[in-house]
């Protein structure tokens, strides 16, 4: 028996049941103040309408609610816990200060409608990320509006549609090469955009004659991810760029995985028309086991006048306010001004760091990646040998031989402590393993890492049925999907 | 393996010709390459379908399939069972797990289908092309 | 850098493992020409002190210890300190999408628990796990609507959010559809018959908010007759959820979604906040967002996982029933807490006293002001007009640290000097009388000023 590399994740094993199965009628977690109006009789007031019966909702204990839900959390991995290297995913460190920050009163208990006079330090918030994220990309304008980063993909491409029908015509279609997120195509779609996919070369890049060959004065955009999905920087993002604008099309970057980026290069110097910004990956708000994210869209000159409504200006007696006269405007994309709160954060997260943290962050997560790929060469598959940025994918190829693929291999990571990498994605890369270490982890925590991933390749060899039923510590086991989806039980019933 | 009554498709679809009613399913490689099948979408009867056009899908935990026509036609009968039981289409996807029944406009759009004998050469070429790829 | 854990010696031992001898070789790939050569022009970095002074700094430019009278959309509930305690726990906090459902059953129980809560709030069969929020809830509904109809018509009331208008003619905007306003009749309630001529075997959708934007509760069974008479679905908007609690859900409703911003989550200047989507079991798979599954392990436990993933987009790309990715489950488990925090007896407690301020300030303003839609019922929130614009008034309630109504001359400028006021449980006897007091006054001014002008006239 070899030795494994543990970690410290005891799934604490309570068999904490449903809010619903511990509720007991009488029991209460509050208490209301007296009313100091007279009382009124809602039979009386809504009639008909009146609600008689609130069927299965919990009655529980303070306590008993504490308990359920730290019980609960106690069943989740967390950055807080250890290494959680979901490709494309960023997940970093979230700063407490920032949690703290937001909690400022004023800054949490600001109405989104009270009067401008008395939303002054909101409105500076909003103006100062907006100027931070403008220098960081080397944009020329933004919106912090979208809710996530998909959202941020639909405005920017509600932007580009008003840009070109702006000038005569739409056009039709939208270029998304194989690499890309789902949401690219997703997105496309929602905005009636024809999608055209662009093959990669054999370096994982954009295939330059193939992106000559389809451009034409039908496409709209090309949306690209740069680095793309395998952590490669596409070198020739010059000559995107201007095969793109010869043919009056706009680059779209999606900034996914802009934390190979910052200060080091902005998008808005490469030839980048528009892009999005995701707040939960590069800016360090917290992922909160799926949201908020927040999707900022950062843009050049030419697009400013279709931003989505309002936008923040300063006004002559140097106050600011929102401006709602934007004739040319896409519309609004969501109710008020966007996840403000996460722009708390993202605000406080860069002026921690400052100019030469932002840099030393970005230099960081390359190392990490790269030290990880130097680690893993040689047991694991590296589809593509171009030189890797923030994240490196590998591919079970050699582990498919003996019948254990990608998904496997993350289930038996889970038995060592760390959270698996993304599976299976991108699509280019058939049973791929996509690593992004951010640089949140110490050079001790990867070589853990790459110990555990060693040790799992070598069991592959060995014990291939153990690493097929993985997870084996965990307080679940595998789980039937199949089942669940094919008659859905998706809400408790008495 | 494929029974040597039924034509097939390079989309791996299945069609039993009976007088002027062509019955269609998906083959048992369709099935076996999407896994464990948790939901069909099929047409309604009466509606129409044309041939080399999606008319249904097939979903897997992970994966949707569309599901081509070989024929052109009237949906004549829809085969109900699948909507409780999609595990239908791994057990028996030749049999059981026939999706739909339709008026065939046009015989002679058999003409171009495959036989099992040329349905399996199909497979294992395919199959070897995959393994170059 | 605070935040960073490698030391100078660890990043000199991998830039040697790596055979590199600065790390700069590792940005090569970037055209030299392109790579930044000077600082980025940004402050910092600050210690944590001083960010913390620099928010407080901030902070002190916005309002601070303001009674506030808004809702609209945003709603000021007392918030149970058990909610941060909890949401705080880094297991909670830095978790990402249960992609991984063995080592995330806690985020799934929670949501499967918030899809329960939303469900029986709603009176539907089955809610998903979260979306963006109110607005964007709203343009999934219809977009669903349309999904399952394959129609292209949407009539929306006038009375729905105006926001929750603007975002979904913004998606919509060019998906070939049409989207018709239904006005409001003399109640403050959609108007039936305006609705019954213009609702036809082409409208998809009969989006109807409830309490809508005028305060007003609509009457579900009627509209609900008239939309599936014509073969149109009924998505009924609820923003203010604790509503639910006193008055009867829209159960004759097909799709209803909304906010559920109200159930402890900070008003946050508008975000981030919580949309949620519920409807009929029948209609799951053209569902948008992040649905939970309750199943079984290898051993035979009950567990959850995500599932029915075909309908999203990173399966089915640019035929997903949405390009929606996130969810918004950390503010969806604040949610889960309010509710579990004051559960079946504690919400409807909770509710009463919503009415019962917004009773009594409806009550108070009417002696001096003219509340609209008098004799409708209503939960939290009524419009006052008055002879003076809303604006000036709220100008002097600034004065006193108090934020009046909403003024609707944006939004309905056919209801003139109006304004939307809101009462919750934390809205205080006095903070209403306050309000009315310069309600009142304005009034005063007003008349006599009249009285002058005619004293003059004549």
């Amino acid at each position: 028996m070899k030795p494994t590399i543990r970690k410290a994740t005891r799934h604490v094993n309570q068999n904490e049941g449903l809010i619903f199965e511990k509720s007991s009628a009488g029991k209460a977690a509050w208490k209301l103040p007296p009313l100091d109006v007279p009382e009124v009789d809602s039979a009386k007031l809504l009639g008909a309408a009146e609600r008689k019966d609130l069927g299965n909702m919990p009655e529980v204990s303070e306590i008993e609610i504490i308990r359920h839900f730290t019980r609960m959390s106690t069943w989740n991995y967390a950055i807080d816990l250890g290494m959680y290297p979901l490709g494309s995913c960023t997940m970093k460190y979230n700063p407490r200060v920032n949690e703290a920050v937001a909690r400022v009163e004023g800054i949490a208990n600001g109405h989104p409608y009270q009067p401008e006079k008395i939303s002054q330090g909101a409105l500076h918030i909003i103006k100062t990320l907006s100027e931070q994220l403008i220098e960081i990309t080397g944009m020329d304008a933004i919106t912090l509006q979208p809710a996530a980063g998909a959202h941020g993909e639909m405005t920017g491409l509600l932007m580009v549609r008003a840009y070109h029908q702006s000038k005569g015509n739409a056009r039709k279609k939208i270029l998304i090469p194989d690499s890309a997120h789902g949401t690219n195509p997703a997105t496309a779609a929602m905005v009636s955009y024809a999608v055209e996919n662009l093959k990669s070369d054999s370096r994982g890049m954009v295939d330059i004659a193939a992106l000559e060959a389809q451009m034409s004065e039908d496409v709209a955009a090309l949306m690209l991810t740069n680095p793309n999905t395998l952590g490669v920087f596409e070198q020739d993002i010059h000559k995107i760029a201007d095969i793109l604008h010869a043919k009056g099309g706009l680059l779209y970057m999606d900034g996914a995985n802009m934390n190979a980026l910052v200060g080091k290069v902005r998008p808005g110097d490469f030839g980048v028309d528009v892009m999005h910004l995701n707040l939960h990956k590069t800016f360090s708000t917290p992922h909160g086991g799926g949201g908020p994210g927040s999707g900022p869209v950062a843009i050049k000159k030419a697009l400013e006048p279709f931003l989505p409504q309002p936008v923040v200006v300063t006004k002559s007696d140097g106050t600011l306010a929102f401006d709602y006269e934007r004739p040319q405007s896409v519309g609004r994309v969501r109710a008020f001004y966007g996840n403000f709160g996460m722009f708390v954060r993202a605000l406080a997260y860069i002026q921690a760091n400052g100019p030469d943290g932002l840099r030393q962050t970005t230099e960081d997560a390359v190392l990490n990646a790269n030290y990880i790929r130097n680690g893993l060469e040689g047991t694991y598959d590296l589809p593509y040998a171009t030189p890797t940025m923030h994240e490196v994918v590998f591919s079970d190829k050699v582990q498919a031989k003996k019948g254990v693929r990608t998904m496997d291999i993350a289930k038996r990571l889970i038995d060592y402590g760390f959270h698996p990498y993304t599976t299976a994605f991108p699509l280019i890369v058939p049973g791929a393993l996509m690593i992004e270490p951010t640089e949140s982890e110490s050079k001790e925590e990867m070589d853990l890492f790459i110990d555990a991933m060693k040790s799992i390749a070598e069991e592959v060899e060995e014990d291939a049925q153990m690493v097929l039923d993985a997870p084996h510590s965990t307080r679940v086991s595998r789980l039937d999907e199949t089942a669940a989806a094919r008659k859905p039980i998706l809400r408790w019933k008495p | 393996m494929y029974p040597p009554e039924l034509l097939y498709t390079k989309d791996h679809e299945w069609i039993r010709v009976d007088e002027e009613i062509g019955t269609i399913g998906i083959t048992d490689h369709a099935q076996n390459e999407l896994g464990d099948i948790v939901f069909v979408e099929l047409p309604k009867r009466g509606d129409h379908v044309t041939a080399h056009e999606s008319f249904g899908t097939v979903e897997s935990v992970k994966a949707v399939s569309e599901v081509f026509s070989p024929v052109t036609g009237e949906v004549t009968s829809v085969n109900s069972r699948l909507a409780n039981a999609p595990e239908l289409v791994n057990q028996d996807p030749h049999g059981e797990a026939w999706f739909i029944k339709v008026q065939l406009a046009d015989r002679s759009q058999i003409d171009g289908l495959m036989t099992s004998d040329q349905y399996e050469a199909y497979l294992a070429g395919s199959q070897s092309a995959e393994v170059t790829a | 850098m605070r935040y960073l854990p490698n030391s100078p010696a660890d990043r000199a031992a991998m830039l040697k493992a790596l055979g590199k001898s600065s790390v700069d070789e590792l940005f090569e790939q970037i055209p030299a020409g392109l790579r930044l050569t000077e600082p980025l022009r940004l402050p910092g970095p600050l210690s944590e002190s001083e960010l913390m002074e620099y928010f407080e700094q901030v902070s002190r430019e916005s309002a601070r210890d303001y009674v506030s009278l808004l809702g609209a959309g945003a709603y000021t509930h007392y918030r149970p300190v058990v909610i941060d305690s909890l949401i705080l726990r880094g297991e909670f906090l830095t978790s990402y999408t249960p992609y991984q459902a063995e080592i995330s059953q806690g985020n799934l129980q929670a949501m499967f628990e918030f899809q329960t809560l939303i469900a029986q709030l709603t009176g539907m069969e089955v809610a998903n796990s979260s979306l963006y929020d109110g607005s964007t809830a709203t343009n999934e509904a219809v977009l669903m609507a349309m999904r399952l109809t394959r129609r292209e018509r949407v009539l929306m009331a006038r009375t729905v959010h105006p926001e929750y208008r603007q975002v979904t003619q913004t998606y919509l905007q060019h998906q070939g559809v049409h989207i018709e306003e239904v006005t409001y009749s003399a109640s403050g309630q959609i108007d039936v018959a305006a609705l019954e001529a213009v609702v036809n075997d082409r409208t998809a959708a009969v989006v109807v908010q409830s309490p809508n934007f005028l305060g007003a509760l609509e009457r579900w069974p009627a509209i609900a007759e008239i939309a599936h008479r014509h073969g149109a679905l009924l998505v009924a908007v609820v923003s203010e959820p604790l509503s639910l609690a006193l008055v009867k859900p829209p159960a004759e409703a097909d799709i209803v979604c909304g906010e559920a911003q109200s159930f402890g989550v900070p008003v946050a200047f508008g975000g981030p906040y919580v949309g949620f989507l519920a409807t009929r079991e029948q209609f799951i798979r053209q569902m948008p967002g992040r649905l939970v599954g309750e199943t079984r392990d290898t051993d035979g436990h009950r567990g959850y996982v995500l599932t029915l993933a075909t309908r999203e987009q990173h399966i089915r790309r640019e035929k997903a029933t949405s390009n929606i990715c996130t969810n918004q489950a950390l503010v969806a488990l604040m949610v889960n807490i309010f509710m579990t925090v004051y559960g079946k007896v504690g919400l409807k407690e909770l509710a009463k006293q919503n009415l019962a301020k917004t009773a009594y300030a409806a009550g108070q303003f009417a002696k001096h002001g003219n509340v609209l839609f008098a004799s409708t019922p209503r939960f939290n929130e009524f419009v006052v007009q008055t002879s003076e614009d809303p604006r000036a008034i709220n100008g002097r309630l600034l004065g006193h640290k108090m934020v009046g109504g909403l003024p609707l001359q944006k939004f309905y400028p056919e209801l003139g000097n109006a304004a939307l006021w809101c009462c919750t449980e934390l809205t205080t006897r006095s903070a209403i009388d306050t309000a009315v007091g310069f309600v009142a006054e304005s009034e005063r001014s007003v008349r006599s000023g009249k009285e002058e002008v005619e004293e003059v006239a004549r």
